[in-house]
This record gives C-alpha cells, sequence and structure tokens, in this order.
C-alpha cells in the first residue's frame, strides 16, 4: 500500500517526539492501545494552568507510518488550543488530512484517544472530574 | 547498487533473463497448442513440453512422467489434498498436516472438512519444528496421507522428509510435500526421500508466475489423485486445460538453471545471509524467529523489539523491499500465524521482519541493508513508547495497556 505524501512526511520529519515529566501537576499523559495489538501510543500534554491552554505536546508511538503520522499530526494540532478546544479533536479530521485509507483509521481513532486521555490524565491530577469520552466513529471491525 | 535491493525473493523472484530468452519464440512463431497433433505448430510445442517436463522432473530426481503441469503451488497443493482425499475415499478420511502449512494447504484442509474430512494439525516447537513422535501417534487406520511442506516460506525452516517419509511408508499412508521455497534452493531427491507427491512453484526460482507442477509418484507405490478441473483430459487425465506452453518452457529452464547452480548459489546465499544476520543480531534486543540448523541458506526472520514491522520498514522501504510478520502489512489485520504457532507473543510477531536473498543479490545490497536497517531501528525506537519503557527497567506486563 502506498502512503499519502502527509503520512511520509510526517514520518520522516515527526512533530514532537519527545517525553514530558509526567509527574508534573500540569502535564496530563495518555497511554492507549497494546503492544499485541500492533500500536501504542503515548502522548503528553503540558498546559498553562492560567490560560488552560496547551503550550506543549509530545508523543512516543509504537506502531505503523500511520500510527506515528496520526500521533505527530495529533500533537501538532492540539498545541496551542486550549484543553477544551483539544478536547473536540475528531479522528475524522486526522484521517481526512492524512488521507487514510480505511485499513488504518484505527491509528485516528487512537490518536484521538490519546489527546483525550492526556487530558483526562491532567483533569484527574488537578481536581476536575474526567468527561466521559464517548466512542470514537468507524472503529475497525477488527480491533 | 541500483534501487530499490529486493530481499523478498520468497514472496516471487525475477525471471532470470536466460528464462525470458527460452521462452519468448513459444510466444510469438512457436505458438502452438500441445495437444494440436495434426500439424507442426502441435508438434513443436509438444516437443518443447516434453523438454521442459524433463527438466523439471531432473530437478527433483523424478521421471518425466511424474509431471503434472499447473498454474502454480496453490493449484499444485489443492490438486493433492483434494486429489488424494476424493481417489483414496474408501481407504479413509483422515489427513494429517501442520499448523505452519501455507495458507492454500489449510484452507483446502478446512475445505476437505466440510467435506467430512478429518484433519490433525500437529503443532510446530518454538524453532517451528514437528516433533516425529506426535506425527507417528497421530496416524489412525483411516489416515490417506501427511502433508508438510519442504521448507516454510516464512522462517525458511526445513522438515525432515526423509524421517516423516519412513513414518508414512511404515503406516501405508501417503506423503505430500509443499516444496515451494525449497525446490531449486536444496537438493530433493523424491526416490531417497519416499516423497509421493510434491508440489511447486516457478516463480519462486526465476522462473515466470503461473506455472508449477505436482509430482505424482508413478511407481512403488502408483499414486493417483482425482482431476479437480473437468476438460480434455490432459496431463494423464490428472489436470485439464490447454498447456501453458511459454510457461512451461520458462519453468523447465529455471529448473535446468537451479540444478546446475544450486551447489554454489546456496554457499553464496548462505554466505550474505548470516553476514546480514550476524550483523542485525548485534543490535540490542533483537531475535531469531525458526530453528538454525535445518533452514534454507537464504532468508532469515529477525523480531526488532519494541518496534513494529510495518513502521520499522517504512524507513527504508523506498530503497529496500523485505515483508514483515506484522499484522499491518496483511488483509487481515491478524500478526503472522506461522510466527504465532512457534509460540511468539503477538508484540513479537509484529515486530518481525523476513529478509529472503536471492540470485541477484550482492554483497554490496548486503552491506548497505545492514546499514539501513541498524539506522531505522535505532530512529524507531527512539520513537518508541515501549522501549523507552525497556530502557526505564519497566516490566511491560505490568503495564496496563487498553487494547482497542
Amino acid at each position: 500500500m502506498a502512503y499519502s505524501k502527509k503520512v511520509l512526511d510526517h514520518y520522516e520529519n515527526p512533530r514532537n517526539v519527545g517525553t514530558l515529566d509526567k509527574n508534573k501537576i500540569n502535564v496530563g499523559t495518555g497511554l492507549v492501545g497494546a503492544p499485541e495489538c500492533g500500536d501504542v501510543m503515548r502522548l503528553q500534554i503540558e498546559v498553562d494552568p492560567e490560560t488552560q491552554r496547551i503550550i506543549d505536546a509530545k508523543f512516543k508511538t509504537f506502531g505503523c507510518g500511520s500510527a506515528i503520522a496520526s500521533s505527530s499530526l495529533a500533537t501538532e494540532w492540539i498545541i496551542g488550543k486550549t484543553v477544551d478546544e483539544a478536547m473536540q479533536l475528531n479522528n475524522m479530521d486526522i484521517v481526512e488530512e492524512l488521507a487514510l485509507p480505511p485499513v488504518k483509521i484505527h491509528c485516528s481513532v487512537l490518536a484521538e484517544d490519546a489527546v483525550k486521555a492526556a487530558i483526562n490524565d491532567y483533569r484527574v491530577k488537578n481536581g476536575l472530574p474526567p468527561i466521559a469520552v464517548e466512542e470514537p466513529a468507524s472503529q475497525n471491525v477488527n480491533n | 547498487m541500483k534501487f530499490p535491493i529486493y530481499l523478498d525473493n520468497s514472496a516471487t523472484t525475477p525471471v532470470d533473463p536466460r528464462v525470458l530468452e527460452a521462452m519468448l519464440p513459444y510466444f510469438k512463431e512457436k505458438f502452438g497448442n500441445a495437444s494440436s497433433r495434426s500439424h507442426s505448430f502441435g508438434w513443436i510445442a509438444e516437443e518443447a513440453v516434453d523438454y521442459a517436463r524433463e527438466q523439471v522432473a531432473r530437478l527433483i530426481q523424478a521421471d518425466p512422467k511424474e509431471i503434472i503441469f499447473t498454474s502454480g503451488a496453490t493449484e499444485s497443493n489443492n490438486l493433492a489434498l483434494k486429489g488424494v482425499f476424493e481417489m483414496y475415499q474408501s481407504k479413509g478420511n483422515h489427513i494429517i498436516t501442520v499448523v505452519t502449512e501455507h495458507k492454500c494447504v489449510l484452507e483446502a484442509a478446512r475445505h476437505l472438512e466440510r467435506q467430512g474430512a478429518e484433519i490433525t494439525y500437529l503443532p510446530v516447537n518454538s524453532k517451528g519444528e514437528i516433533d516425529l513422535s506426535q506425527l507417528e501417534d497421530a496416524i489412525r487406520p483411516t489416515t490417506v496421507l501427511i502433508s508438510v511442506m519442504y521448507a516454510n516460506n516464512e522462517i525458511g525452516v526445513i522438515h525432515p522428509i526423509r524421517e516423516i517419509s519412513a513414518i508414512a511408508e511404515r503406516h501405508g499412508v501417503l506423503l505430500h510435500t509443499d516444496a515451494t521455497q525449497a525446490a531449486g534452493k536444496v537438493p530433493i531427491d523424491v526416490k531417497k526421500e519416499g516423497i509421493h507427491l510434491l508440489s511447486m512453484s516457478a516463480h519462486k526460482m526465476y522462473g515466470p508466475k503461473g506455472v508449477g507442477c505436482l509430482y505424482v509418484r508413478r511407481r512403488n507405490p502408483r499414486v493417483k489423485v482425482t482431476a479437480q478441473m473437468d476438460g480434455g483430459g490432459h496431463e494423464r487425465g490428472m489436470r485439464s486445460g490447454t498447456l501453458n506452453v511459454p510457461g512451461i518452457v520458462g519453468f523447465g529452464a529455471a529448473c535446468e538453471i537451479c540444478s546446475r547452480e544450486m551447489k554454489q548459489e546456496a554457499e553464496r546465499l548462505s554466505y550474505l545471509r548470516n553476514k546480514l544476520e550476524i550483523a542485525l543480531l548485534q543490535i540490542e534486543e533483537v531475535a531469531l524467529n525458526g530453528s538454525t540448523e535445518n533452514r534454507l541458506p537464504h532468508l532469515t526472520n529477525l523480531s526488532f523489539k519494541w518496534v513494529e514491522g510495518e513502521g520499522l520498514m517504512m524507513a527504508f522501504n523506498k530503497d529496500i523491499a523485505v515483508s514483515s510478520g506484522s499484522a499491518c502489512t496483511s488483509a487481515s489485520l491478524e500478526p503472522s500465524y506461522v510466527l504465532k504457532a512457534l509460540g511468539l507473543g503477538d508484540e513479537l510477531a509484529h515486530s518481525s521482519i523476513r529478509f529472503s536473498l536471492g540470485r541477484f543479490n550482492t554483497e554490496e545490497e548486503i552491506d548497505y541493508t545492514i546499514e539501513r536497517v541498524t539506522d531505522a531501528v535505532q530512529r524507531l525506537r527512539e520513537m518508541s513508547p515501549l522501549w523507552e519503557m525497556y530502557k526505564e527497567g519497566i516490566d511491560l506486563k505490568t503495564v496496563e495497556f487498553r487494547p482497542h
């Protein structure tokens, strides 16, 4: 299967690879996926407590090129957004931007899950209730 | 060096220019139907097929009359299993095979199960080997066939065909072997090895796609298979259909080259394979899949722990073509059933890459591959949360993952 130019670009020049200090109160960490499924994403956000804006985001992903590109794109999109805005991230926007084929839609779902898990981790750390996360659209039947 | 470098020779091989040269006249001026008995076009085609049949037979020490040309190994394997099952129904309905067989054997077996066959799927150990006493114990009075591949396509493990045939012989059971990966790569002698049926395919040995054969023994014992296609009764009634003359000519030429060059080629390829394998095993946390004692000379299957196979391949697949046991490369999204049968966890199956070398690979290409793969593993690990956890000494079994 051929990859889209945008997937290749994110794969070759991934944005925001790295690790934030998970012990900091204003850092939220989301770890989603499982090694036996072939993808694990860890996505972290650092939030400015005053403005509730995401001032930094980092990821590390074990997975295929589409999974790496989806998480890279997600970090790029959420930096500068408020936590509430980032919570609106929709996996189908990732699918569209990266032109993911149907078998790779689960990569975008995972990226959305990772962002939401990081936000909820941040919320819980800061005494806020986690936001219920809906099942993202278009789950692949095989997963 | 020419790019991309092709290291997926177990999937298919390029046609050798000498093979192509032999085939070309049979597309043009020598286009006759080998069954046309009334004119020279037919005679010329028939003569070419007869010659190819000898070339193919010689590769496996068979008699030319024992070669049934088919469209390839999938058809040959189907013909062997289904044809034996139908032909020997009065004797029994039990077939023994192995969990690591190619899908076409396993699916043909499943098909027969729906027709009332009983199938035993033998397991393999962590090296991909079967237990011979388990095989013998599985034989019943109703067993008609044992089907064990000569060498495995993913890990290259060679099964002990001589020992298996001795068991088959003792119990009066037929032995079929899918030799798609082994034929032309390692010496095969159907008589000495006691093989009754053997499948092979031209495109795995520098011949064209769409042609292969089933060896069906004619003496001691005389083996028959029920045809799976009705028609004009070609190929001793076992496989009807106008013969693919150019394909068969190419198959014959490919077999002859392999017969002649196999020995030196196997030495050259095992040297290159070993060089690649030793270098890649130098990388931390890389594991070799399958036995190293009895295996094909040109193949190695490695798991690069904590990186996903497809993600890894993407780092170099513009320049180097290999294949992976990762789910992401298959239509089913399931990781390799062969690697899982060895007891590898899904995560290791996802991290595996098969390198299969061939006639046209050079040492320079192998050196380049070592460098590129080593770099890619390092780069992908820097991006892998699992590698980070492993390096921090976190036991991944204690981490709560959320399978999706």
